[in-house]
């Protein structure tokens, strides 16, 4: 999980032996390495723990899974379409539609792709997570981290990991079960602009069923700006069953579809990419996701079994 | 340079004339293998300058070491010529042309604000910083290195932050505490001085959080703590450098001449919990909300030392990317987690030995200097 040349962890110290191939490719007056003195080195750790440079930890990741498996077998009964589009090495950004005033996609995104491929999925969120006790933390434990380009960047041209990114922020879990299923606006479209430069593809990811699993009857936006958050919604959860209501969710099935991987033939690591282009982008994976949803509706029987 | 001075110095033939020959000639500065550095040093009563100017003086190149300071240094030193000057160093102009020094390493930064009133702390980084450079950058200057000791924390800690800081990451908001602000100024002055002085190698090292077996922050103090203090529901990841390696770093630079910007911390991001662990130590979790409504009186009641900055640091933390000048060559001698290992271990070894360290005391004054010194170089004027 870590990359070559990157801040290491403790685990793997910097390696002596490739003092001279840095030394090659360093200017005119470096070129003599600063020894590292081993007899001055005195101690050697190992990490007590097993958070990585990111906050995720394989070991809560591992207890995540083991308690969310039931919920996303027996309760959402998670359906996936096209999971073999997602590589199973090398960096991509997938993108998704967000739903339910808890969203209920990203967990079983994440989990879905860790159980079946095999390896981790990394989060972004909003900044606004990191500012609240326990849940930023778990949140940054189970694979979450803030959505700062410089993160996407270096995760996935880097680290070549996979990064999940809901590009509707909190506009798509912050609105009412009247707006189901219409994609609000993709932000400017920084996933594109991010993807293009790390040069990995794009794979958007269409859920069907979050939306019924939390959905919000009404908000309450002056509320929301006194407590601070980005939304405050009324969850016909929390009518039905009161304060039981915050963290249920009603069993509605969930069903994802990946779509084909979206590849722009531009160079990687550009200082910035044309505006209209980003957009045009954007705009057409926007396109791709809500079509894909309208079809998956027309298909559904029923909102529980699918 | 006056025809008086090269008269004066012929005349008395004296090994300065090589050394101030070599310095007129600038830029051969790089060559490395030129005798005779003379180099000055702020801060000298400070940890840092203490420890800068130890390891200056056994280096063979360099030849004069000048130190600077309102106070005595607290570190046995063999060679180092200390002077004494007023916080604001007014009279490093003075000192600068009377020294001909080529190096000034910029040590005097102060950051921990906990031992400063919130006025004082700008007064001294910003203002100390100003005369030195409007010395250095004196007509008559020979300066041709500079060396600027900074630390992360100009890049600030908030949510938005991202994981890693690189050299050029912008503040996610604007600086609101006083070490904050105050380095922001410096930094800005350090970057006027760099650009209207092309010919000056100015090197601007930022350093993430210091620990190891000497220095005694903030940090190093709460994690001595009986409980160590943290906020509920936070565990921010923490990034270390070795007081080692900060030394090292800054004799690296100065050795390979390395212009530019650069961070200075270990590897790998700790979680604060795991260095608590680490230090053998469980923690006491602060209430989230009005946090400061809670550190506030126990800092008054001499309990816990929290300022501003690090209550931020424990919800946050802050990782920075030191791959700039690993490229360059420079190898860590410790890792984060290495760091606070060296740490903890000398914290360890100081109660079984006990602290009957002796005490170091400097006496001599600035009129000795300028008579008895052979750093000065002696000018009629003087």
């Amino acid at each position: 999980m870590t990359p070559p040349g990157a801040a290491d962890g403790p685990e793997s110290p910097a390696p002596t032996s490739s003092v001279s191939a840095m030394g090659s490719a360093a200017p005119a007056g470096a070129l003599v390495p600063f020894e590292r003195d081993e007899s001055r080195r005195q101690v050697k750790v190992s990490r007590k723990g097993d958070v990585d440079e990111w906050g995720r930890s394989e070991r809560m990741r591992g207890l995540a899974r083991t308690l969310y498996g039931p919920v996303y077998r027996n309760w959402f009964r998670v359906e996936w379409e096209g999971l073999e589009k997602i590589p199973t090495n090398g960096g991509a950004l997938l993108v998704a539609n967000h739903a339910g005033a808890i969203p209920s996609d990203a967990p079983a995104i994440m989990h879905g792709i860790e159980t079946e491929l095999e390896r981790p999925v990394y989060g972004l969120a909003d900044n606004f997570f990191r500012t609240l006790p326990v849940v930023g933390t778990m949140w940054s434990r189970l694979g979450g981290l803030p959505a700062h380009p410089d993160n996407a960047y270096r995760l996935l041209r880097e680290q070549r990991q996979l990064v999940l990114v809901f590009p509707e922020g909190a506009k798509g879990p912050g609105k009412t079960y009247r707006e189901r299923y219409q994609l609000r606006r993709f932000g400017r479209g920084g996933f594109v602009e991010i993807a293009m430069r790390a040069g990995v593809p794009v794979i958007p990811i269409a859920i069907v069923g979050a939306e019924e699993s939390m959905p919000t009857v009404f908000r309450l936006p002056s509320v929301a700006r006194i407590v601070g958050t980005p939304y405050l919604p009324v969850t016909a959860n929390m009518l039905t069953m009161g304060p039981l209501g915050l963290v249920t969710y009603f069993p509605a099935k969930i069903k994802m579809k990946v779509l084909d991987p979206v590849r722009f033939d531009v160079p990687p690591d550009q200082d910035r990419y044309s505006r209209s282009r980003v957009m045009d982008e954007s705009e057409k994976i926007r396109d791709r996701i809500q079509d894909a949803l309208y079809e998956m509706l027309r298909a559904r029987q029923s909102v529980w079994f699918g | 340079m006056s025809d008086g001075t090269d008269s004066f110095l012929t005349s008395a033939d004296l090994p300065l004339t090589t050394v101030t020959g070599a310095v007129t000639t600038a830029g051969s500065a790089r060559s490395g293998e030129r005798p005779g550095r003379r180099v000055l040093v702020t801060g000298l009563g400070s940890f840092w300058g203490g420890r800068v100017a130890q390891a200056l003086e056994a280096d063979p190149t360099v030849e004069i070491i000048v130190g600077l300071d309102t106070t005595e240094p607290t570190v046995e030193l063999e060679r180092t010529e200390y002077v004494r000057v007023d916080a604001n160093y007014s009279i490093l102009a003075r000192i600068v042309k009377a020294t001909q020094v080529d190096t000034i390493i910029h040590t005097f930064l102060i950051v921990d604000p906990t031992h400063m009133s919130r006025r004082a702390m700008p007064e001294l980084n910003v203002i100390g910083t100003m005369n030195l450079f409007a010395a250095a950058s004196s007509a008559m200057s020979t300066v041709r290195n500079v060396i600027v000791k900074s630390s992360t924390v100009v890049y600030g800690c908030a949510p938005e932050d991202p994981v890693w800081f690189d050299e050029e990451t912008p503040r996610s908001r604007s600086a609101r505490t006083a070490p904050e602000r105050s380095l922001e100024a410096v930094e800005g002055y350090v970057r006027d001085f760099a650009e209207d002085n092309p010919h000056v190698n100015v090197t601007l090292l930022r350093f993430s959080n210091v620990i190891g077996s000497e220095i005694e922050t903030p940090l190093t103090r709460a994690l001595q703590l009986p409980l160590v203090p943290s906020i509920l529901g936070f565990d921010p990841r923490f990034q270390f450098v070795h007081e080692d390696d900060v030394i090292r770093s800054i004799l690296f630079t100065l050795a390979h001449s390395l212009p530019g910007v650069y961070n200075v911390a270990g590897d790998g991001l700790l979680p604060w919990s795991e260095v608590a662990a680490l230090c053998g130590k469980r923690t006491a979790p602060l209430p989230p909300f009005f946090t400061s409504a809670f550190t506030n009186p126990l800092g008054r009641l001499g309990v816990l030392d929290l300022p501003e900055d690090y209550e931020s640091l424990l919800r946050y933390g802050r990782g920075v990317d030191n791959r700039r000048l690993k490229q360059l060559g420079f190898r860590y001698d410790y890792t984060s987690a290495e760091a606070v290992e060296a740490f903890i271990e000398s914290v360890r070894l100081r109660k079984t030995l006990g602290e009957n360290e002796f005490r170091y005391r400097y006496e001599r004054d600035v009129e000795q200097f300028f008579r008895h010194s052979p750093a000065v170089v002696r000018d009629k004027g003087l």
